[in-house]
């Protein structure tokens, strides 16, 4: 084991990185994706509605490999059949992109169960001091949404954090593919797994623990 | 107290409201002046939050013509966020905005809506607190007031906003009884100030004592209105007997 971490220590920190990067790119995505869509889903016009629901029951019904699939290899082979012919898409492009829209997704969830979970009165009273709708969510009805959401939201974080071993199959080199290139190379799954395994185990432990801290001071505030 | 010669200041002309296939409001038509206090009784259920809610268009009203102050508050063109700005509403369970403490809930509409500067709304907002008695309360946040306490800050923060007139929806039902009096003391001046008030109520002592008028309503319609002393006292209708022998 202390092998593997000398001979392939700067892979795998390299690796680690780019999970970072990726997972960051796609969650800051993610929340504007889950904040536009969830405003739709809670908005009273019907078309927004529909679009929100579609885009959420869509992406929950597509396995995250298959959505990355989708992007990766569907997309611009479907561009090149409309004449793009030198559309690309590199694999952390894609990666985001499927990342984004899965997270995107579950976040809008968690964002429009935390508005309707606020009180409809603190929304009339602000209408009926004459602040439009945009300002009462915004000053009102959001921040109070926010307090509730803070948890499923981390807990999202963390799921999407895991998810980006699964990108590992359209050749994105984060920490699980290069757990498969320490394996194929050194013959020592064990280790080299066992490795990875702890990586993940390390910042993902750290990260849940520093966001608790968190939103223990947020809470304070109250 | 209604102002000599004053204007109407609410005209409300044949409102009906349904609900689906619920009729609520089936044919209320009404002028309050400015300055006048107007108490609203009724059974539970028949429609008074929902007339007070069409008179801001919290609700949207089925048919019929609701001006305030000049303002065609039925018309689709009106601009309504305008429009409210000059409509007070005190709500039965106060909708303090739980993310601020009590001066911001004052001042967020001045300031948002660009009406006043911060520091005016400010010194507006703390001459606010002063008259209803909560100086000291300027920096909590609502969970750490009484329901009294709640209801005269929601009353302060409608009146930031210098209304031509305030709807309160049974401003003390959500209080526990020593409370009750604190809120419709402050209420009480208001009127004496000659703010056009609408008060949806079942405390009959202060109807008695503060309305210019008082109205009855059940069924979708206006059954009696007058004085005090004649709806009452001396009320004609029986709808009107039977209500308030149940409330008196
Ligand atoms: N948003 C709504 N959707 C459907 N029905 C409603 C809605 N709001 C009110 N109603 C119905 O309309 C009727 C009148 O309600 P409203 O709240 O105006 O009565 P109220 O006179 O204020 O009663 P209370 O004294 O209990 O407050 C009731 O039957 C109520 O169930
Ligand atoms: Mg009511």
């Amino acid at each position: 084991m202390i092998q593997v971490v000398q001979n392939y220590g700067l892979m795998i920190v390299a690796a680690l990185g780019q999970t970072l990067l990726l997972c960051l790119l796609s969650l800051c995505i993610a929340m504007i994706i889950g904040l536009i869509v969830a405003l739709f889903n809670v908005s009273h016009n019907r078309a927004l509605n529909f679009v929100g629901t579609v885009f959420v029951d869509a992406i929950r019904g597509v396995p995250l490999i298959v959505l990355a699939y989708f992007i990766y290899f569907g997309v611009p082979a479907g561009m090149k059949a409309m004449g793009a012919v030198d559309f690309r898409l590199t694999a952390l492009q894609a990666g985001t992109a499927a990342l984004s829209m899965n997270c995107g997704a579950y976040m809008a969830e968690i964002i429009r169960a935390g508005i309707q979970s606020v009180d409809r009165g603190q929304m009339e009273a602000s209408r009926s001091l004459g602040l439009s709708y945009g300002q009462s969510m915004r000053l009102i009805v959001l921040p109070q949404a926010i307090k509730t959401m803070i948890p499923s939201i981390i807990n999202q974080y963390i799921i999407t954090l895991k998810d980006t071993s699964i990108l590992s199959v359209i050749g994105f080199p984060e920490l699980t593919n290069v757990g498969k290139t320490i394996m194929g190379n050194t013959f020592r799954p064990l280790e080299a797994w066992a490795v990875i395994a702890i990586v993940y185990l390390v910042v993902i432990v750290s990260l849940s623990k520093g966001s608790h801290a968190m939103e223990r001071k947020l809470n304070v505030g109250r | 107290m209604i102002k000599e010669n004053g204007k109407v200041m609410v005209h409300v002309e044949n409102l009906k409201k349904s609900f689906d296939k619920l009729e609520v409001l089936k044919d209320i038509s009404i002028d309050i002046k400015e300055g006048e206090v107007v108490v609203l009784l009724g059974p539970s259920g028949s429609g008074k939050s929902t007339f007070l809610r069409c008179i801001n268009r919290l609700e949207e009203a089925t048919s019929g013509k609701i001006v305030v102050d000049e303002m065609d508050i039925t018309d689709k063109h009106t601009d309504i966020n305008k429009a409210r700005e000059d409509i007070g509403m005190v709500f039965q369970h106060f909708n303090l905005f739980n993310n601020k403490n009590v001066i911001d809930n004052i001042m967020l509409a001045p300031v948002e809506l660009k009406k006043m500067s911060k520091e005016d709304a400010k010194a507006k907002a703390m001459a606010l607190l002063d008259r209803v008695g909560l100086s000291d309360k300027a920096d909590a946040y609502p969970s750490q007031l009484s329901g009294g306490q709640k209801q005269r800050v929601a009353i302060a923060r409608a009146l930031a906003m210098n209304p031509n007139v305030i709807l309160f929806d049974e401003p003390t039902s959500a209080l526990d009884p020593e409370m009750v009096g604190e809120v419709l003391d402050v209420m009480k001046e208001l009127a004496e100030g000659g703010m056009t008030m609408i008060v949806v109520t079942h405390e009959i002592g202060f109807a008695r004592e503060v309305a210019d008028r008082i109205v009855f309503v059940d069924g979708g319609y206006i059954v009696e209105q007058g004085t005090p002393d004649e709806v009452i006292n001396n009320p004609k209708e029986k709808r009107t007997i039977d209500f308030l022998n149940k409330v008196l």
